[in-house]
C-alpha cells in the first residue's frame, strides 16, 4: 500500500510541477494545488498506513495508528485551501487589470 | 512554565481581530494600533529582563509535557529578536499613519499588519517545527495581503510571483518536515536535536536538513533571492519597510535555529553550503546594489547582502561569529527599517524613485540628507554606529574558523554597500535640482521619527558594551543546544 501511495505522491508532484512551468497563471494555480495534495499524500504515507487500531474511537488493540501527522496534515490542508482561494481571486483581478493571464507578459521590468 | 510567552502574541492578534470590525472607523484604529504596538515593546522587555534573570523560559500549550504538545521557547535570541521586532514594528506603524493613504487603511491595513506580527513573533518563539510552519504560513498569508492591497498593476503583476515562490517553498517546508518526522518521529525541537544525535546525521538526515535549508533560504533570501528584487519594490515604502526589515529575517533566524539546534552534527557538509550560498549572496546582491538607479532595487539589494553576512556568521559557527550574527541581526531589523523610511520619505519628497530624476535634495532638507549619510556609514559598519560591533564579530569568527575568501568577501561587500549608498546620497541630494517641480510635502513630522530610529541605532553602536551583554546569552545557547534542550526537556 505504501508503495501505491508513494506512485501516486510522484505523480501528484509530477503533474503539479509541469502545471506550475506552464505559461497561464490558472494553470500554475491548478498546479500548486496539485502540489500541496502531494505533500499531503506524502505526509500520510511517511506515518506508515494503517499500523494499527484507530486511537481513542478504535477500542482495544494491539497497537494504534500514529493520529499526529493526521493532525498535520488538516492544518495544512486549511492553509492551502486558503491559499489557493486567494490565489484565484488574485489571479482573476490580475486577469482584469493587466488584461492577460499570461506569465511572459507580466515579466520585465516597470512600464 | 511562564504564560509570558504567548502575550507578544495574544496583542496583535486580539488587536487584529477587533480592528477586522472598525473598518470605517480611522482614528480610533490608529489609537488601537499604537497602543497594542506599545504594549508589546513592553511585554518584549520584561520578556527580555525575565530572561537574562532566570534563563530560558518555556511554555507547554494546554499543560502537554515536551516533547508531545507545542512548547513555546523564549531563550535570549528569540527575545531579543522579538524585542527588537516590536521596536521596529512601532516605528513602521507610526510612519504607516503619514505614508500608507487612507484608502489603504480603509482596507484592513492595520489588520493586517498586525496578523503579520503575529505570525513574526510566533515564528521565533514557538519551539516545534510544525508550528513554525504554521506560523510562517501565518505571516506570508499577511504578507500575500499586504502585498497586494492597493491592487496597483506593478503590484499585481509582483504579488502573482511572489505568492507561488512561497507557496512552492511552503509546500516543500511540508514534505521535509514529513521526511524529519518519518526519520525521527518527533517535531518538537529540543527533541528533534537529540534524536538527530542519536541516529547520527547521515545521508538521509543530510538530505533532510538541505531541503530543509533551500525552504528557508528562499523566505530569507539567502542565495535564492531572485523573487525578492521585484516583489519587494512593489507595495508602498511603508510595507517594503516591514518586509525588508522582518520579513527576511525570519528566515534567517529560522536557519539558525535549525542549523545551531537540530543539524549541527555535520557541520562540515551543511555548513560548508551555508557558507558557498552566503558568500555568493554577499557578491551577487553587492552587484545589484551597485548597478541599480532606483531606490527600491537598491534597498532590496542591500537586505540580499545582509543576509549573506548573518548567513556567514552562522556558516563559520564559532562563538564569536555566532555572537556577531545575532548582534547583527538585531542592527540590521533596526537599520533596514531606517532605511526603509528614510527612503520612503526621499521618494515622497522627491515624487519619484528614480535617482536619475533627482538631485540637489540637500538644500531643501538638510536634515534628511545628513540622516541619510548617517545611515549609510551605519549599514557600512563604521563606529559608533551599530554594524561596527556585529560586523568585527562576524570578520573574526571567519577568520578564526580559517574562512579567509568570505571574510574578504564579506569586508568587500562592505565597499559595495558603501558604494551604492553614496552613489544615492550623491545623485538625491547633491548635484543640481532638476527641471520639474519638486512636490510640495510635510515631512517633518516623518523625519523626527527617523530621527528617533536613528538615535536608537547609535545608541546601540555607543552602548555595544552593554548589549553585548545580552548578546552573548543568546549566543551561548546557539553555542551548546545542550542548555537549550535541558531547559525545555527539564519537566
Amino acid at each position: 500500500m505504501e508503495l501505491i501511495m508513494a506512485v501516486a505522491v510522484g505523480i501528484l508532484f509530477t503533474i503539479g510541477v509541469y502545471l506550475i512551468l506552464s505559461k497561464s497563471l490558472l494553470r500554475i494555480v491548478l498546479g500548486t494545488s496539485l502540489l500541496t495534495h502531494g505533500v499531503h499524500l506524502l505526509l500520510l504515507t511517511m506515518a506508515g498506513l494503517k499500523t494499527g487500531s484507530a486511537p481513542v474511537l478504535g477500542g482495544q488493540g494491539e497497537t494504534y495508528v500514529d493520529p499526529l501527522p493526521q493532525a498535520l496534515i488538516l492544518t495544512s490542508i486549511v492553509i492551502s485551501f486558503g491559499v489557493t482561494a486567494f490565489f484565484f481571486v488574485l489571479a482573476y483581478r490580475a486577469y482584469q487589470t493587466l488584461g492577460t493571464d499570461e506569465m511572459d507578459s507580466l515579466k520585465g521590468e516597470e512600464q | 512554565m511562564s504564560n509570558l510567552l504567548v502575550l507578544p502574541i495574544l496583542i496583535p492578534l486580539c488587536s487584529a481581530v477587533v480592528l477586522i470590525f472598525l473598518k470605517e472607523k480611522l482614528p480610533l484604529q490608529r489609537l488601537i494600533s499604537v497602543v497594542s504596538a506599545v504594549l508589546n515593546v513592553m511585554v518584549a522587555v520584561i520578556l527580555v529582563q525575565r530572561i537574562h534573570v532566570e534563563g530560558i523560559q518555556t511554555l507547554q500549550m494546554g499543560g502537554w509535557m515536551p516533547p508531545y504538545g507545542i512548547v513555546f521557547v523564549g531563550d535570549m535570541l528569540a527575545a531579543l529578536l522579538v524585542l527588537t521586532t516590536s521596536v521596529v514594528g512601532l516605528a513602521i506603524l507610526l510612519y504607516s499613519f503619514r505614508s500608507i493613504g487612507e484608502e489603504r487603511e480603509r482596507f484592513y491595513y492595520y489588520t493586517f499588519f498586525h496578523f503579520l506580527l503575529v505570525g513574526v513573533y510566533g515564528s521565533f518563539l514557538t519551539g516545534d517545527i510544525f508550528n513554525l510552519f504554521v506560523f510562517f504560513e501565518v505571516m506570508l498569508i499577511a504578507s500575500y495581503a499586504l502585498i497586494s492591497i492597493g491592487g496597483t498593476k506593478l503590484q499585481l503583476r509582483e504579488t502573482s510571483k511572489y505568492l507561488l515562490i512561497n507557496i512552492v517553498s511552503s509546500t516543500l517546508f511540508v514534505a521535509a518536515v514529513a521526511y524529519l518526522y518519518a526519520a525521527v518521529g518527533t517535531l518538537n525541537m529540543a527533541h528533534l536535536s537529540q534524536r538527530v544525535a542519536e541516529a547520527g546525521q547521515g545521508g538521509v538526515l543530510n538530505v533532510i536538513a538541505m531541503l530543509f535549508l533551500i525552504v528557508f533560504a528562499l523566505k530569507a533570501g539567502l542565495f535564492l533571492f531572485f523573487w525578492l528584487p521585484g516583489s519587494y519594490s512593489a507595495p508602498p515604502s511603508a510595507v517594503r519597510a516591514l518586509f525588508g526589515a522582518l520579513l527576511t529575517k525570519v528566515g534567517l533566524y529560522a536557519i539558525i535555529r535549525t542549523f545551531t539546534l537540530i543539524f549541527v552534527n555535520d557541520p562540515g557538509f551543511t555548513h560548508t553550503w551555508i557558507a558557498w550560498m552566503a558568500g555568493a549572496t554577499m557578491i551577487l546582491g553587492g552587484l545589484g546594489a551597485a548597478a541599480y538607479h532606483d531606490i527600491p532595487r537598491i534597498f532590496n539589494y542591500n537586505v540580499i547582502i545582509s543576509v549573506g553576512f548573518v548567513a556567514f556568521g552562522i556558516a563559520s559557527a564559532t562563538p564569536d561569529s555566532l555572537d556577531g550574527a545575532v548582534f547583527y541581526l538585531l542592527h540590521d531589523m533596526l537599520a533596514k527599517g531606517l532605511m526603509f523610511i528614510l527612503g520612503g520619505i526621499i521618494i515622497t519628497a522627491a515624487g519619484t524613485d528614480q535617482l536619475k530624476a533627482m538631485g540637489g535634495l540637500i538644500k531643501r532638507y538638510p536634515l534628511l540628507g545628513w540622516m541619510f549619510f548617517a545611515l549609510a556609514l551605519t549599514l557600512v559598519g563604521i563606529p559608533p554606529f551599530s554594524g561596527f560591533a556585529g560586523k568585527v564579530l562576524i570578520i573574526r569568527g571567519g577568520l578564526e574558523s580559517g574562512m579567509l575568501t568570505l571574510s574578504l568577501i564579506g569586508l568587500g561587500s562592505s565597499f559595495l554597500v558603501l558604494y551604492s549608498l553614496i552613489k544615492m546620497f550623491r545623485l538625491a541630494f547633491w548635484g543640481n535640482e532638476p527641471d520639474r517641480e519638486y512636490p510640495k510635502v510635510h515631512i517633518r513630522g516623518v523625519t523626527v521619527l527617523a530621527a528617533g530610529l536613528l538615535a536608537l541605532v547609535i545608541c546601540m553602536g555607543v552602548g555595544a558594551e552593554q548589549v553585548y551583554s545580552y548578546v552573548s546569552q543568546a549566543g551561548e545557547v546557539l553555542v551548546s543546544p545542550a542548555l537549550y534542550i535541558e531547559a525545555v526537556m527539564k519537566e
